[in-house]
């Protein structure tokens, strides 16, 4: 008896599948193989952003440890439910106000697309939550450069119109079909996965943020040192890990660029930690395991707008220089003097930068022969070069200004930075009541 | 010479040790522990109201030579009042004479060893 009520369950659920994919809105079919794998990144992503969480967690003093973290727990709150009501259209709709962003008022709540199936054969449920998560992990990495020293509620406030007023126009211009910088060129400004959307724009923005708070109380003659290097291990290793979801999955398919992207991903980062660590080696005479996490990045950062584009041999190579050039940007900072805490400008900003730029000397030549086509006959990469030189500069600008009229504005509502007191106790304490370590003591 | 040990509250730490420092008192050791006074706290867990037995406080312990007991005395009074005025909860000092100080390195004792 049981048995065969389990069968005819399953014969329900069958024809129930079977019938909902007759029905698809549009004709378009779903290709199976193509949707799991953008759920999996779409889950990979997700990972990053508790990865982010411990990476910078680990780094900053014991009592600021919880305030961190939830720098990037509350993006993935208050991002997400932007992001359904009106980021998706935001950054995906048809381009308005001259094309300062898109709208599309089947996408606002997201009720228009419920059936809706893309022509890469995803259902476009999975595609926006897919590009949500970018959205989510973008302002969290802004947190890294003003760590230790703001006010909860006024980082709440920022990320949500920084979202909306930064992310999701330059999100548009980059990867929206009619956006502008998708358009520059022969075949558009270069950013597989977000180099200059996610990276330079964040850590743009964080220097700007960092500058205009000032530093911490006590920096830089007061030793401020990591709490637990070990989390900042597996966050870093999270953060590998989930990249491959940021990366390949910014194919938007399963095939063979999807396995390029994911190459090229593992080589730069494997070839930025070695890197860093040697030259670490030679400048400090020691091979740190903040090292090794810092050249992850910066190798994941350089590769992300390249994925698409370029062979493991010139992923190898920008691994290596992200990992030279953050480090020097790092030996800088130091040098001059200003609080970018966690080195989100250090890292993202300046990796992002080199990633956009230089891969412009590494992409594949099928790549540059569609290039020469949809030019018309002449393409080099000194053209390709000025494109992405252009693009970076409007993202580094665009981001600057912005941020600086957002902190300017709020701070006249909300104060920005912690008060001394607030500072000194710790955000922990401060903002949210409680201790990160508190087991470590008898209470 | 006399051994000062300082009860005080975690978050006036940095306040006490710039102090500190500014005094030009600067061999130090510094601990985590937990305690009660006559402070109560509440703290909130998932809504609900606690009150913790045991409080988490910070010990300070300085070796001094007696001509510098006041000012350390001093210095510590008065950067580990909360609020300005003090408040309760805001620790105390113990003060025991110090039988031998022995600095390891060298082996020499007393008060040059402080």
């Amino acid at each position: 008896m049981r048995i065969s009520g389990k069968r005819y369950l399953l014969l329900f659920l069958l024809l129930l599948f079977s019938s909902s994919g007759l029905f698809a809105s549009d004709g378009t079919a779903i290709d199976t193989g193509a949707t799991a794998w953008m759920l999996t990144s779409t889950a990979l992503v997700l990972l990053m952003i508790p990865g982010l969480a411990m990476f910078y967690g680990g780094l900053v003093r014991s009592k600021n440890v919880l305030g961190t973290i939830m720098h990037s727990f509350v993006a993935m709150g208050i991002i997400s439910v932007l992001w359904v009501i009106l980021g998706y259209s935001m950054c995906f709709g048809k381009s308005v106000l001259g094309g300062w962003f898109g709208w599309n008022s089947d996408y606002f709540f997201l009720k228009g697309i419920d059936t809706n199936i893309l022509d890469a054969g995803i259902p476009e449920y999975v595609f926006t939550m897919f590009q949500g998560k970018f959205a989510i992990i973008t302002p969290a990495l802004i947190a890294g450069a003003f760590a230790e020293r703001v006010s909860f509620k006024a980082y709440c406030f920022f990320i949500a119109i920084w979202s909306l007023l930064v992310y999701n126009p330059l999100c548009h211009w980059v990867w929206a079909s009619d956006g502008f910088l998708f358009h520059l060129g022969a075949k558009g400004a270069i950013d597989f996965a977000g180099g200059t959307v996610v990276h330079i724009s964040a850590g743009v923005s964080g220097l700007v943020a960092a500058l205009f708070l000032g530093s911490r109380r006590g920096y830089p003659y007061q030793v401020i040192r990591p709490n637990n290097l070990v989390i900042t291990m597996l966050g870093a290793g999270l953060l590998w890990v989930g990249w491959f979801g940021f990366n390949a999955g910014s194919s938007i398919s399963s095939g063979l660029s999807t396995a390029q992207a994911l190459t090229a991903t593992q080589v730069a980062a494997a070839a930025g930690a070695l890197s860093w660590i040697v030259i670490e080696s030679i400048h400090q005479g020691k091979a740190t395991a903040l090292g090794f996490a810092s050249g992850i990045l910066a190798g994941l950062v350089a590769v992300t707008p390249a994925a698409g584009v370029v062979q493991p041999y010139g992923a190898m190579i920008l691994g290596i220089l992200a990992s030279f050039i953050c480090y020097s940007a790092i030996q800088v900072k130091n040098r001059l003097g200003y609080d970018d805490s966690l080195d989100a400008f250090g890292i993202h900003g300046v990796g992002g930068i080199v990633g956009a730029l230089l891969l412009t000397f590494f992409i594949r030549p099928s790549w540059m022969h569609e290039a020469v086509t949809a030019a018309g006959g002449k393409w080099t990469i000194w053209n390709q070069l000025g494109v992405q030189a252009l693009a970076v500069t409007i993202a580094i600008v665009y981001a600057a200004v912005m941020t600086f009229i957002i902190i300017y504005i709020l701070n006249k509502f909300i104060k920005f930075k912690s008060s001394e007191v607030d500072e000194m106790a710790g955000l922990d304490r401060s903002y949210h009541g409680e201790r990160g370590y508190g087991m470590l003591n008898p209470s | 010479m006399k051994l000062i040990t300082a009860i005080i509250r975690e978050v006036q730490l940095d306040k006490v040790r710039e102090a500190l420092i500014e005094a030009d008192i600067k061999r130090i050791t510094v601990s985590r522990v937990s305690g009660h006074g006559q402070q109560r706290i509440e703290e909130m867990y998932r809504g609900q109201i606690i009150v913790p037995d045991l409080i988490p406080k910070i010990k300070i312990e300085i070796g001094v030579n007696d001509a510098f007991v006041d000012i350390t005395v001093e210095t510590i009074l008065k950067s580990a009042r909360s609020n300005g005025a003090g408040s309760v909860g805001d620790g105390k000092i113990f003060i025991t004479p110090l039988e031998e100080c022995i600095r390891i390195r060298t082996g020499e004792r007393g008060g040059t060893a402080i």
